[in-house]
């Protein structure tokens, strides 16, 4: 997480900056202090001022290999180094070892008199006897307010403090000099006055009984810098200045697609899952499975082989593995075998910074290719919604800059829960948003799921039925009625009906058959009667043929018999005459 | 803070024993020193004469000094004994206060 300072030679000249090598301070300031100049830190009692400084000198040594000098005001060497021990900082080591010199400015009010004109050339005599005996690059004073307290010559002082960072400068040190914040000042005293060059100012607030700490860069003279109150934190690693990660858009992106885990809603994507890498949001009324939908991509990703983490902010670790197993998704062996890791905490136990921390964390050491936040609307419970899109803008980026396949869940209330998400930025920062919700019938509750946006792919315009089984998720068929796609009894009902006019239609062709056999029978009965009366009709003139015939034939003979000059003409004679 | 220092002023002590013992911690030749060290010797030879050990330290050349005895403004007086310590900043042109605030008896009457 932390960077090196940027080695790269500008095309432009640059202000030469000293690295903090304090999380996400180099990246606000871009690229650290000025080198060699003064930096202002003030801020109101409980800020970190006097860590920030501690650390600014710490990570100086062991990352950049600058020797430091902390001359404290307030603290003397032993409590400063019992103070820092708990963040992993071995004062004493770094002193034994001539890198640190901590030098604990005592003043005691009451056994000083003043009596005629003097300066402060003691204090500046020890500064610089610390800085040349260890070869200091970096200077903390903590707090040079101090001397205000001690001293009654206030324009003495003023003008001492004057001659002060202009003598730090000449020496070429990168100060930090820390004051109390003032009432309408930056500082009580007036310090800024003084340091002209960057000026940073930590800020405590509570708001809704929640400690956020913030920071901002006032001023920074020579330098563009990140304007904005950045929120930071104090943890177990020391300052930690959000975001940590970087403010540009410039992340890889992958060609590889993953599971959701339920193939049916694969197949609703088209190339059958959502891209490596990015955020998909999953929103949904109470009880619509989200978490069921959430485990099913987490198990599908450790069946992958791959690690996931999984942020529960509803449910014990044990509650939800009982609770998964009963739909028939055991995450127990990958827990068991360290892929899949449950994190579950409650959402109001801290801050938001502090749950982005924790996640930036755990991230950082577990390495994870996919994340699932279940839900982030718990997190929205804990901070206004500013700070909410803020957060999970960092969030969101983080992960896609860590190329880690991430899944959240929202609770959302009816439509309006979707314009307020929409609101909140979160259905921006996402690629894929898909929406589970009710579809309430006629006595009946039913699961839809419709994908609502997805970057760069190909989706489904269908709300789909899912149903929770003893096997997981399973998306069901469409099925379309007469006024659109039909779920639940209404599914039934309509497949019962379907099945009902399926029947009809068979009768009716069964009944069709029927009827065009009669028809051809009766066809058939009529063609054989007409062939009967055809053939009495021709017996009939065949008979009357054959008589007409015989006619003929005998006034033939007869005339015959006539022309032969023969009153009668025998029977048997006739047919020889004309032979 | 660092343990092992060179020699603390106490060992070449011009006269351990004397009843008045002052420190005074000045910045070389600079206007402000040269009065302080005229301005005490003065006052020490008219309240205190032959009762005090002076010890006058130029922090330029010991700064270690300056970070062992907790000096910040230059000059400073330290009043090492008798106890309590005392600490005079300034050159001690305001000869009213050095007097009292470091107790000394009243001077004797002019010859």
């Amino acid at each position: 997480m932390r960077k090196k300072p940027l080695a790269a030679a500008p095309a432009l000249p640059r202000l030469p900056k000293a690295p903090t090598g304090i999380d996400g301070l180099d990246e606000i300031t871009e690229g650290g202090l000025p080198r060699g100049r003064p930096t202002l830190v003030c801020g109101s009692a409980g800020c970190g001022k006097t860590l920030l400084g501690i650390e600014f000198l710490v990570r100086g040594i062991q990352q950049f290999g600058e020797a430091g000098v902390l001359l404290s005001f307030e603290e003397t060497a032993a409590e400063l180094a019992a103070n820092v021990t708990s963040l992993g900082f071995d004062l004493g080591a770094l002193q034994a070892n001539k890198q640190l010199r901590i030098d604990h400015v005592h003043i005691d009010r009451a056994a000083l008199e003043e009596t005629g004109e003097y300066d402060l050339e003691g204090l500046f005599i020890r500064l610089g006897y610390a800085i040349d005996a260890i070869g200091a690059k970096r200077v903390v004073l903590d707090t040079l307010e101090a001397l205000f307290a001690g001293f009654t010559n206030q324009a003495l002082l003023r003008a001492e403090i004057r001659r002060l960072f202009g003598w730090l400068k000449d020496k070429g040190v990168t100060a930090v000099i820390t004051a109390e914040r003032g009432e309408h000042t930056l500082t009580r005293q007036g310090l800024e006055e003084y340091v002209s060059d960057c000026v940073i100012l930590l800020d405590n607030r509570v708001i809704d009984q929640i400690t956020t700490r913030r920071l901002r860069v006032v001023k920074y003279r020579g330098s563009t810098h990140g304007t904005n109150e950045y929120p930071y934190l104090i943890t177990e690693e020391g300052f930690s200045v959000l975001p940590v990660t970087s403010l540009r858009l410039e992340h890889e992106v992958s060609d590889n697609i993953v599971s959701s885990g339920v193939p049916g809603l694969d197949a609703m994507f088209g190339r059958g899952g959502w891209f490596q890498g990015t955020s998909t949001l999953l929103t949904g009324t109470a009880g619509t499975a989200k978490t069921t939908l959430a485990v099913a991509f987490a198990l599908a990703a450790c069946q992958r082989g791959e690690r996931c983490l999984y942020f529960a902010f509803e449910e014990s670790p044990a509650q939800l593995v009982r609770n998964m197993r009963s739909v028939g998704l055991d995450l127990a062996p990958y827990i068991a075998s360290g892929l899949l890791r449950l994190e579950a905490s409650r959402p109001t136990l801290s801050g938001l910074e502090r749950h982005l921390v924790v996640v930036h964390k755990l991230i950082g050491q577990f390495r994870p290719q996919a994340v699932v936040i279940d839900p982030i609307s718990n997190l929205v419970s804990v901070g206004s919604a500013s700070e909410v899109r803020s957060m999970l803008t960092r969030l969101i980026d983080y992960l896609k800059v860590h190329g880690v396949t991430a899944l959240f869940t929202a609770l959302v209330s009816g439509s309006r829960g979707l314009v307020e998400l929409a609101e909140e930025g979160v259905s921006s920062l996402v690629d894929t948003w898909i929406s589970v919700r009710d579809l309430e019938g006629i006595g009946e509750r039913n699961r839809g799921l419709s994908i609502l946006k997805s970057r760069g792919m190909a989706h489904s315009n269908q709300v789909r039925e899912f149903v929770v089984t003893a096997r997981g998720v399973e998306l069901l068929d469409v099925v379309i009625g007469p006024l659109g796609i039909v779920t639940g009894a209404g599914r039934l009902s309509q497949r019962l009906q379907e099945q009902a006019v399926a029947r009809a239609a068979q009768f009716e062709v069964d009944r069709n058959d029927r009827e065009l056999e009669r028809k051809r029978r009766v066809l058939e009965a009529t063609i054989n009667n007409l062939r009967t009366e055809f053939e009495s009709v021709e017996e009939e003139l065949r008979r009357v043929n054959d008589q007409a015939q015989a006619r003929q034939q005998a006034q033939d003979r007869d005339r015959g018999t006539l022309a032969a000059g023969r009153p009668s003409g025998g029977p048997s004679a006739p047919s020889e005459t004309p032979a | 803070m660092v343990a092992a220092e060179p020699t603390p002023p106490a060992d070449d002590l011009p006269e351990p024993t004397a009843e008045f013992v002052f420190h005074l911690y000045v910045t070389g030749a600079t206007p402000n020193s040269t009065r302080a060290v005229r301005n005490c010797k003065e006052i020490c030879e008219l309240h205190l004469a032959g009762r005090y050990g002076l010890l006058i330290v130029d922090i330029y050349q010991q700064p270690h000094l300056a970070q062992q005895e907790q000096i910040i403004a230059a000059p400073t007086l330290v009043r090492v004994r008798p106890l309590p310590q005392r600490r005079l900043v300034g050159d001690l042109s305001d000869r009213a206060a050095v007097v009292a605030a470091l107790s000394l008896p009243p001077a004797p009457p002019l010859p």
